[in-house]
């Protein structure tokens, strides 16, 4: 029987919920495997120190502790370091500086939590006491934290081949050509901005578990990961010279990465290598306070940014220093972030015909920074959309009404900036959040917010980002180690039903329901009839990951072009079976029919036929119903929107409501409404979080990181955040066969801007450093009062 | 956590006595401190004995002196008690406003008092409204109890039994808190006792600490506008990430004007 309505664009309850809110999701920490051990990680107390002896025969002696390796164990075994998967190249055509980055600390410790040794034993308990036996004796060394003074002459170095701490000087556009529009503008708009460091805080902390099988000669590992198969790729070919065949990597339920899981990390690569080494599994869960030094931290820029305009706030050029902090060492997307995915964003939603940004990232001693939900695209639109506002603001314009005068509006679009922007329409996604935010109401509201002794403050940010990466011959042209494909596989069983492989990752994305209902509309079966499976390199066939919004986009699409052969072959089979021509078989809804008759095949019927082949064209075609497919996108996806913020300040005490935010997005087509809401709310949620409450704050002096605890450091509370008003406008994405851009980052990319224009706004100030915590506002208060 | 020994106490005179005769013993009372303390290996008892079966720990009266509140009474408890919200109505808020709802059902009275955390609330109000601290061994007044940075008048092993708070005519506690630990940055109780006003601030110093100024300028004049023209000197005050003692000070006028302000109704 065919199917009734498309389930594409309709709010499927997630498949995947039953199992999390019974607690029935399994989660790498919760697989035990027998005779398992655990690993606790003896970590460095300073900031940057020469370590010169490391003794272990105290930590052995302890009861139930069955090893302990250093670095020189690893180096000992071959063990290498860890690779960066972008190679960036400089000014001057040199590569990108590369200093080794090992698993465990060889001669020095350069960051607070760097990995030092490793402790295993019976029990976690043990393996404690054993960790804090180990004696390291350190010399320590000065170090440097902080950003804008890492890469100066005299500031003390890390890595012997990267001099002045300098991992490279990049820059993208004429600079020439920008420098001569800033000469002749008739106005010039600029702001010294600082893009605040955060720490991730998954709500699952990193976990790996490492197992060994002398029988098969193969090694297992689970972990709490984003795209496993990458982790196996770069773990086997670069750092522990493995065949690939003969190590399984398994990413099971994962509560949350935000990008943070993306990465090889030197935790999962020693649990591997030791479970060889005492040939028992080996365990290891970082408990929250490790979380907070080690995983890879996110933004980090200093900048300076000019915007050149004519006398009608026409942009002519813009012109964008940064320096970004890459932490000690190079994390496994860390030299693209600030490069490719942040200056190429630079044209966000305008016209401006001409663009240069030069970015300098500096090594200091603190964690590594990688890619954090956005990576790259909301500092690009914290740079844009704030001088944009500053920019309206200066030239006395209604910064609704700049951004209008600098719209692109007709597509394909070539930014300056490398881009090739493929549709969308600016003018209805901010036409659309202007009224869904009633911007005509505001001036009644300030008035009641002034006649409570409140300051009250509006904010733009139309942003623009790009996902679905990528091309993989754009970006290997650019410096990617990797190719950026997405694989799927559809199988289907005997009597009709589905399982699809996916490489992509769900870790809170909700793929089992989105995935599925685009399979079961393709196919034109219930939804109950499909399952989507991920997270393991033994059961699916590869896979590039989840990151940059990518999966459905690409992910999907991949599934899309494995169903369409299912389909191509199912017409086949049922023209066999119809005694048809091939040509004269139409697939629709779950039915194969002969166009013009009343014969047909269920599709149950024909994966029937594939599977019990006594009916079937063997001179033609193989038995089974079973088809892979492999999708490299032909150009990125490009989501935008407007988001509009209201605050209110508290000018007594410096603190900031964020009373009214409204977002309107243009995702392309949307597969599931309810999970779109959903990210995008999460999204707001992590972009409010970044601009009024996290930072991340290092010690200037000793290095040590001062926000280690959620004591210091604060993620947003549900109370911290008003209740959302979002809506979507739709321009179909014009490269992939569903339509879709992507919409997990979103929120976090646009929402900084549109706050912090907002309370510079209300205070009447030109900037203000994230994030605003009471204290910030309070100062600039005060100090605007004294000037 | 390191390993140790529990003990189950049946009365409060076997809990002090175990912990009396082990110097490394402690209570265990509601655990939100301890027990942090001990899984980061900052604290690591040899023994802990749990308060939590003794009856005569817990509960709630109330007679013409005030409200006595057993040590072991949970936040939670004191926050929903219709008796406190009668007599001290103030107290039973400032409970309310204790972490969170997982906190506020373990954590007690007595562990909050005797571990006296620079920024935790109930100091303000046993200080604000001059309560007494009724132990195994004696009554202590509040104004002899917090001597510093976790730091109180309590010898080792004795052990905190109840609270008696008298009632004040109008009180009021205002918090501002801590983005992140959603302790008091600064807190201020304000009481008018009848026999004078008492100002109590946590957060802003080592401990919890009574405001001369402000209790001298509310004594005159028990109204916001008094409050608003105290400058509160910043020296002594805590100074950290998220709040310099400069702020903090100004903080102590601003929650001291709005304690007024709610205290007055
Ligand atoms: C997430 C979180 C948020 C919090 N937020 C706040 C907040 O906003 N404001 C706030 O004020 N507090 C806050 N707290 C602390 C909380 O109020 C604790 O309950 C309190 O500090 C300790 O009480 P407890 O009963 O848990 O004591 P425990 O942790 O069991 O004990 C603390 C100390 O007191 C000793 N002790 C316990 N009872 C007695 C007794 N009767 N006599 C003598 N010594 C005793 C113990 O030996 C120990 O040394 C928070 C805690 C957490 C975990």
């Amino acid at each position: 029987m065919a199917m009734g309505a498309p389930l594409i664009g309709t709010s499927v309850l997630r498949k995947e919920d039953y199992r999390f809110l019974t607690g029935a999701g399994q989660y790498t920490d919760d697989i035990s495997l027998p005779g398992q051990t655990y690993a606790v990680f003896v970590r460095s107390p300073h900031a940057h120190a020469n370590i010169k002896s490391i003794k272990k025969d105290q930590a052995l002696k302890k009861p139930g502790v069955l090893a302990v390796f250093t670095g020189e164990d690893l180096a000992a075994a071959k063990v290498g370091g860890l690779p960066c998967g972008w190679l960036i190249t400089d000014v001057n055509g040199q590569p990108m500086k590369e200093p080794p980055h090992p698993c465990l600390a060889q001669g020095k410790a350069r960051y607070v939590g760097d990995q030092v040794a490793v402790v295993i034993a019976e029990s976690l308990h043990a393996a404690r006491d054993g960790a804090d036996a180990v004696q390291v004796d350190y010399e320590p060394l000065p170090s440097v934290v902080d950003t804008a003074s890492a890469g100066k002459k005299g500031a003390p170095q890390l890595h012997e081949n990267a001099p002045d701490n300098t991992c490279y000087v990049w820059a993208i556009g004429d600079k020439a050509a920008v420098d001569k529009a800033f000469a002749g503008a008739a106005h010039v708009t600029r702001l010294d901005l600082v893009n605040n460091r955060l720490i991730p805080n998954a709500i699952e902390p990193r976990a790996a578990t490492g197992a060994y099988s002398r029988a098969e000669e193969a090694y297992t590992l689970y972990v709490s990961n984003q795209n496993p198969h990458v982790e196996r790729l770069l773990m086997t070919a670069f750092v522990l010279g493995l065949p690939e065949h003969k190590v399984r990597v398994v990413a099971p339920d994962v509560g949350g990465g935000f990008g943070s899981k993306i990465y090889l990390y030197p935790e999962d690569v020693v649990v591997t290598w030791a479970a060889k080494q005492i040939n028992r599994p080996v365990k290891w869960t970082a408990d929250r306070s490790e979380s907070f030094v080690s995983d890879a931290h996110g933004r980090d820029h200093v900048t300076i940014a000019e915007l050149a305009m004519d006398k009608d706030g026409k942009f002519l050029a813009m012109r964008v220093h940064t320096t970004a902090n890459i932490g000690a060492y190079l994390s496994t997307f860390a030299a693209a972030v600030p490069t490719i995915l942040y200056a190429t964003l630079l044209a966000g939603q305008y016209t401006t015909p001409l663009i240069y940004c030069e970015v300098t990232a500096v090594f200091s001693n603190t964690a590594p920074v990688d890619a954090y939900r956005g990576a790259g695209r909301p500092e690009a639109t914290y740079v844009v959309e704030r001088l944009v506002e500053t920019a309206a603001r200066e030239m006395k314009l209604d910064p609704a009404e700049i951004r209008r005068r600098n719209f692109i509006r007709s597509f394909p679009y070539q930014t300056p900036v490398a881009l090739m922007y493929d549709t969308g329409d600016y003018d209805a996604t901010l036409d659309g959040a202007l009224k869904l935010a009633d911007v005509a109401g505001y001036g009644k509201r300030k008035e009641d917010s002034i006649k409570r002794g409140k300051l009250r403050g509006l904010g733009y940010a139309a942003y623009i980002e790009a996902c679905g990466i990528a091309p993989s011959a754009v970006a290997g042209s650019l410096g990617a180690r990797a190719g950026l494909f997405e694989a799927g596989e559809v199988r289907v069983h005997p009597t009709g039903s589905v399982t699809v492989f996916t490489g992509s990752h769900s870790h809170g994305q909700g793929h089992e329901t989105t995935f599925a209902q685009v399979v079961a509309d393709r196919l034109g079966m219930a939804i109950e009839n499909v399952d989507i499976v991920h997270g393991d390199t033994s059961k699916v066939l590869f896979g590039m990951g989840t990151y940059g919004s990518r999966s459905l986009a690409v992910g999907g699409t991949a599934i899309v072009m494995a169903l369409d052969k299912i389909i191509a072959k199912g017409k086949k089979i049922a023209a066999h079976l119809l005694e048809a021509s091939e040509s004269d078989i139409e697939y629709d809804r779950g039915v194969f029919k002969v166009a013009g008759t009343d014969k047909q095949k269920m599709f149950g019927e024909v994966a029937f036929a594939a599977y019990v082949p006594h009916n079937y064209p063997h001179d033609k075609l193989e038995p089974g119903l079973n088809e892979n497919a492999f999708y490299d996108p032909s150009n990125f996806t490009f989501p935008a929107g407007t988001y509009v913020c209201e605050v209110e300040v508290d000018p007594d005490t410096g603190k900031v409501t964020v009373d009214r935010f409204t977002a309107v997005d243009d995702f392309g087509k949307i597969v599931n409404p309810m999970i779109v809401e959903g990210q995008v709310h999460g999204g707001l949620t992590q972009g409010i979080g970044q601009a009024l409450i996290e930072g991340c704050v290092y010690d200037k002096d000793s290095g040590q990181l001062l926000t280690g605890s959620f004591m210091d450091y604060s993620i947003p509370r549900a109370d911290d955040v008003p209740s959302y008003k979002v809506d979507t406008r739709e321009t179909p994405c014009t490269h992939n066969p569903l339509g879709v851009k992507g919409c997990g980052e979103a929120g976090a990319i646009g929402a900084p801007a549109a706050l912090m224009n907002a309370i510079t706004d209300a205070l009447g100030v030109k900037d203000l450093p994230m994030p605003a915590t009471p204290q910030t506002v309070w100062k600039a208060l005060r100090a605007k009062k004294a000037a | 956590m390191h390993a140790f020994k529990y003990l189950r106490a049946s009365s409060a005179n076997d809990a002090a006595a175990a912990v009396a005769k082990n110097s490394e013993a402690r209570y265990l009372a509601g655990g939100q401190s301890l027990v942090q303390a001990m899984k980061l290996r900052l604290s690591s008892p040899t023994d802990l004995i749990d308060l939590g079966a003794i009856k005569d720990l817990t509960g709630i009266k109330v007679d013409g002196s005030g409200v006595t509140i057993g040590a072991m009474t949970r936040h939670a408890d004191v926050a929903g008690s219709a008796d406190v919200k009668k007599a001290i109505p103030a107290l039973a808020a400032l409970a309310g406003m204790v972490g969170d709802r997982q906190v506020r059902n373990m954590g007690t009275l007595g562990g909050s008092l005797a571990n006296s955390d620079p920024a935790a609330d109930y100091p303000a109000a046993v200080l604000g409204l001059g309560a007494t601290i009724n132990t195994n061994k004696r009554k202590i007044a509040a104004d002899d109890f917090f001597k510093g940075l976790f730091e109180t008048a309590l010898q080792p092993a004795e052990l905190i039994t109840s609270v008696t708070f008298p009632a004040a005519k109008r009180a009021a506690y205002v918090k501002f808190k801590n983005q992140a630990s959603r302790f008091a940055i600064v807190g201020v109780f304000v009481a008018d006792t009848g026999s004078g006003v008492r100002v109590a601030v946590t957060g802003a110093g080592p401990c919890a600490f009574r405001s001369k100024e402000l209790e001298a300028a509310l004594s005159k004049s028990f109204t916001v506008e008094a409050a608003a023209a105290v400058k509160v000197p910043d020296k002594g005050m805590n100074s950290d990430l998220h709040a310099s003692a400069e702020y903090r000070a100004h903080l102590v006028t601003v929650m001291a004007k709005r304690a007024v302000q709610a205290a007055l109704g």
